[in-house]
C-alpha cells in the first residue's frame, strides 16, 4: 500500500493501484478488490463502463495530453500524473490545466519519479497527494513542502500574483 | 536600482536554507549526483575540469558598489581572489568548495544578490542594453521590465524543468541592439504602436549552440500590460511541446523550426486566450511600482563641457583616443557613459582581481552614484559621469588597466573561459584572445580598422557567441589536437545574421596570421566608409578563402 503525503506533509496509506497501460491486443487489468487508476485515453474509450465509478480514476503519462477530459474532470474521484523522471517537468503544466483551466476539484496525485525537492513545486501547480518514490525519506516531506513561505508569481495555489499582493 | 522588499529578502533567505538543505543531503548521500544536479546547477554550480564554479547572477547587469564590494571580499575569503564578467551579464567564480557555497550564497542575500537560475534548465537572467536609462534614443527604460521578467521567473513552479535552458533579453534603443536580442530564446524589442502605446516586438526562437537561428518574428506587438501572460503562454507551449528526447534538439528554436512560426505563434495564442485576462495581467500600477526603482539620480544641473574636453584632448592624446572610443553619449547635459574595458592584453577577457573589484567599486561611488554595468562584451560601464571630471576618471583607470581605449575595436575580444577552466571545452579560447591581441597591439591600426566584433568560444555551447562575431572562432577538438574553426559575417545587432564557415580549421600557433589575413582582404576592399561587415556583405566570403587558403 502506498504511503501518500498529502500538502500539510501529514502521511496516509490507501490501497489505490496504479494498472500500467496493457500491451498491445491486451486488455486492462483492473484488480477487483482494489481502486484502481488507468490511462486515462482508456478511461474515456469505456466511458459508458467506467463514469460514476468511485473506485476507478485515471492517470496522465508526461506526454499526454489532459485536454482529453475538458469537461469531464469532475467525473473522477482521482486524477495521476506521472513524472517519468523527476526533470521531466511537463506534469506541471498538466496540474495546473487540471486544475485552473478545467476546474478539477478531486485529487491531484503526482506518481512516478516523485522526489522531496520537487514536492513545493507540485504543490504550487495544484497537485494535492504525492506518493514520494520509495527509498526517499518521507519524514522530510514536510519540510520540503514548506521551503518558501510564498512565491511571486501565481499558480493553482495562489491566485494572486505577488505584484498585486504588494499593491493592496 | 532595484532594492529588495521584505517579500524579497525573505524568499532569498528560504532559498539559501533551502540549498543548505540539499547540499547537506547530497554531501551525506541521500541525494543520489543526477538527483543534486539541477538543484546545484539553479543555484549557478558546476562541477567544473579543475573545481566547481559557481555562477552570480547580476539582473540584468546592473550591480551597487558594496555589492562589488562583497564580491571581492567573497573572492578572496572563498576562492583565489579573482572573479571573471560572463557575456550573460553575470559573474563566475572558479575556484569555490562546494561545501562553502551555501555560505557564499548567504553572503550574497546580505547585499541582496544571488546565483539562481543561473545556469540548469529553467529560466535564466534576463540580460539588456548596459546603456539602458541614460541614451537618448531609447523607447523606455528597458530594466523595469527586466525586474518584472526576474520576479515572474524566479522559482516559477511550472517552468524549473524545462527541456532546456531558456534566456530572454529585452532591447529599447531603436537605432542599436547591444543586448543581441534575436539569438536568445525570447528577445523583446520595446516599440511603441501607432496609437504610441507601449508594447514589445517578441521574437522567439533565436539561439547559438549547435543549430544557431536567428530569432522569427512571432507577434509585432504585444501591449506592455500582457507581458507576463504571454510569456507565460510560450513557457507552457515550450514546457509541453519542447523535445526531450535529444539534449541537442531541445531548445525552443527546434520546436519553433518544426512548427514553423507561424505554427509556433498560433500554438501561442491560442494558449494565452486562456490566461490573458488572468490576475497574471499586469497593472499600470504594478510596473510605475518598479519603475519607481529606476528613476533618475540626482543630476547636477550643467552644461556640456564642449571646451573643456576640447582643451584636454589637444593636451593628451591617449585621452583623445579614450574619448574617441570608450565614452558614449549621455541623455543628460553635462553627463557621460563610460566603458572600463576588462580586456588588457595578457589579462583574460572579463576577469578582474579582488583589487581591481574594489577599485571599481570605489569609481562607481566616486564618479557614477555608486552603480555600475556588467556588459554582454564583459566590460563594465560608470553610465553616469560628469564631462567635467572625465580626464580625472581616465587618470584614474589608466594605471588600473581599465582604460584600454580598444572599446568595439578588434581587441575587444568577446571570449569564454574555454579550456582552461571549463569542463566542456573542447580547446582553449583565452591564449587565441591574448596572441590576437599581441599581434594587433597598434592602436591607430585599430582605430583605422574600425569596429570589429571577435567573439571567440571554446566549445560549440558558443558561450563566446562566435557565431555572431563579425569574425567568430569555435574552439574544435581533431583527434585530442585543439584546432580553430573561423566563420564569418555574423552580428548580434539589428541587422543580426549567423556567421559562415570560412573553410578548414588551424592550429593555435596560426591564428594571428590568418586574422591578419583576413583584415588585409578587408583593408584591400573596403570602401571609405565601410566597416569590416559592411565590406564582407558586399563582396562576399570568397576573397577571404582565397587569400587564406592560398
Amino acid at each position: 500500500m502506498p504511503n501518500v503525503i498529502s500538502p500539510d506533509g501529514s502521511i496516509r496509506q490507501d490501497n489505490w493501484v496504479v494498472v500500467p497501460r496493457p500491451a498491445e491486443g491486451e486488455s486492462l487489468d483492473i484488480p477487483a478488490d482494489q481502486p484502481a487508476l488507468i490511462p486515462a485515453d482508456l478511461w474515456l474509450a469505456g466511458y459508458e463502463h467506467f463514469t460514476g465509478r468511485q473506485e476507478i480514476g485515471v492517470w496522465f503519462d508526461s506526454h499526454d495530453e489532459p485536454e482529453i477530459l475538458d469537461g469531464r474532470v469532475n467525473e473522477l474521484p482521482v486524477i495521476a500524473v506521472n513524472f517519468p523522471k523527476f526533470s521531466d517537468g511537463r506534469g506541471y503544466s498538466i496540474g495546473r490545466l487540471l486544475r485552473e483551466r478545467f476546474g478539477y476539484k478531486n485529487e491531484l496525485r503526482a506518481i512516478g519519479d516523485v522526489l522531496l525537492d520537487q514536492l513545493q513545486f507540485m504543490k504550487r501547480c495544484g497537485f494535492d497527494a504525492y506518493v514520494l518514490r520509495a527509498d526517499k525519506d518521507i519524514n522530510k516531506a514536510a519540510r520540503c513542502l514548506n521551503f518558501f513561505s510564498q512565491g511571486y508569481q501565481a499558480a493553482t495555489d495562489t491566485e494572486i500574483p505577488l505584484f498585486r499582493r504588494r499593491a493592496s | 536600482m532595484y532594492v529588495y522588499d521584505e517579500h524579497d529578502r525573505q524568499m532569498a533567505a528560504e532559498r539559501v536554507a533551502q540549498f543548505r538543505d540539499q547540499t547537506e543531503r547530497a554531501l551525506a548521500g541521500e541525494l543520489a549526483e543526477d538527483e543534486f544536479l539541477p538543484l546545484r546547477l539553479q543555484n549557478g554550480l558546476y562541477v567544473q575540469r579543475l573545481a566547481p564554479m559557481l555562477r552570480i547572477c547580476v539582473p540584468y547587469g546592473m550591480m551597487r558598489s558594496d555589492q562589488l564590494r562583497r564580491l571581492a571580499r567573497i573572492t578572496r575569503d572563498y576562492d583565489k581572489g579573482y572573479a571573471h564578467f560572463t557575456t550573460r551579464q553575470n559573474v563566475q567564480l572558479n575556484w569555490p568548495a562546494l561545501e562553502d557555497v551555501p555560505d557564499i550564497l548567504a553572503e550574497l542575500a546580505e547585499v541582496e544578490m544571488h546565483a539562481n537560475q543561473t545556469s540548469g534548465n529553467c529560466i535564466r537572467n534576463t540580460t539588456t542594453d548596459q546603456f539602458s536609462g541614460v541614451q537618448s534614443d531609447e523607447i523606455a527604460d528597458p530594466r523595469p521590465y527586466c525586474e518584472i521578467i526576474r520576479q515572474w521567473s524566479t522559482f516559477h513552479p511550472e517552468f524549473a524543468f524545462l527541456p532546456r535552458k531558456f534566456k530572454v533579453a529585452v532591447n529599447a534603443s531603436e537605432q542599436t541592439d547591444r543586448a543581441a536580442i534575436q539569438v536568445h530564446d525570447i528577445g523583446l524589442q520595446m516599440v511603441r504602436n501607432e496609437a504610441g502605446d507601449l508594447g514589445f516586438r517578441v521574437h522567439v526562437g533565436g539561439g547559438l549552440g549547435r543549430t544557431p537561428m536567428v530569432g522569427p518574428v512571432i507577434r509585432d506587438f504585444l501591449p506592455e500590460l500582457d507581458l507576463l501572460t504571454y510569456l507565460e503562454a510560450v513557457l507552457r507551449v515550450y514546457n509541453r511541446y519542447g523535445r526531450r528526447d535529444n539534449k541537442f534538439k531541445a531548445r525552443i528554436k527546434i520546436l519553433v523550426k518544426a512548427l514553423t512560426p507561424e505554427g509556433f505563434a498560433e500554438k501561442v495564442e491560442a494558449e494565452w486566450q486562456h490566461i490573458k485576462e488572468s490576475p497574471t495581467r499586469l497593472t499600470p500600477e504594478a510596473i510605475q511600482r518598479i519603475q519607481g526603482y529606476f528613476t533618475e539620480p540626482d543630476y547636477a544641473a550643467i552644461d556640456n563641457a564642449t571646451d573643456l574636453l576640447a582643451s584636454q584632448r589637444f593636451e593628451n592624446r591617449g585621452f583623445d583616443q579614450w574619448l574617441t572610443h570608450n565614452v558614449d553619449t549621455h541623455k543628460k547635459a553635462g553627463y557621460a557613459i563610460v566603458s572600463l574595458t576588462m580586456k588588457k592584453t595578457g589579462t583574460p577577457p572579463g576577469d578582474v582581481s579582488d583589487k581591481q573589484l574594489e577599485q571599481i567599486a570605489d569609481l562607481a561611488d566616486e564618479f557614477s552614484f555608486g552603480e555600475i554595468r556588467v556588459t554582454h562584451q564583459q566590460n563594465v560601464v560608470l553610465a553616469d559621469v560628469r564631462q567635467d571630471r572625465l580626464f580625472e576618471l581616465w587618470q584614474a583607470i589608466t594605471p588600473m588597466g581599465f582604460g584600454t581605449a580598444n572599446l568595439n575595436t578588434l581587441t575587444d575580444v568577446i571570449c569564454c573561459p574555454g579550456g582552461d577552466y571549463c569542463a566542456l571545452a573542447n580547446a582553449k579560447s583565452i591564449p587565441v584572445a591574448e596572441a590576437i591581441q599581441r599581434q594587433f597591439d597598434d592602436l591607430d591600426y585599430l582605430y583605422d580598422l574600425g569596429n570589429i566584433d571577435l567573439n571567440i568560444s571554446g566549445c560549440m555551447n558558443a558561450c563566446g557567441h562566435h557565431h555572431v562575431g563579425n569574425i567568430g572562432v569555435l574552439g574544435v577538438d581533431k583527434k585530442g589536437q585543439e584546432f580553430y574553426q573561423i566563420s564569418l559575417g555574423g552580428s548580434s545587432h539589428h541587422d543580426a545574421s549567423i556567421g559562415k564557415i570560412l573553410g578548414p580549421s588551424f592550429a593555435r600557433d596560426e591564428m594571428p596570421k590568418v586574422i591578419s589575413k583576413i583584415i588585409d582582404v578587408y583593408v584591400d576592399k573596403r570602401t571609405e566608409e565601410e566597416t569590416f561587415l559592411d565590406t564582407y556583405r558586399r563582396v562576399g566570403i570568397d576573397p577571404f578563402k582565397e587569400r587564406v587558403y592560398a
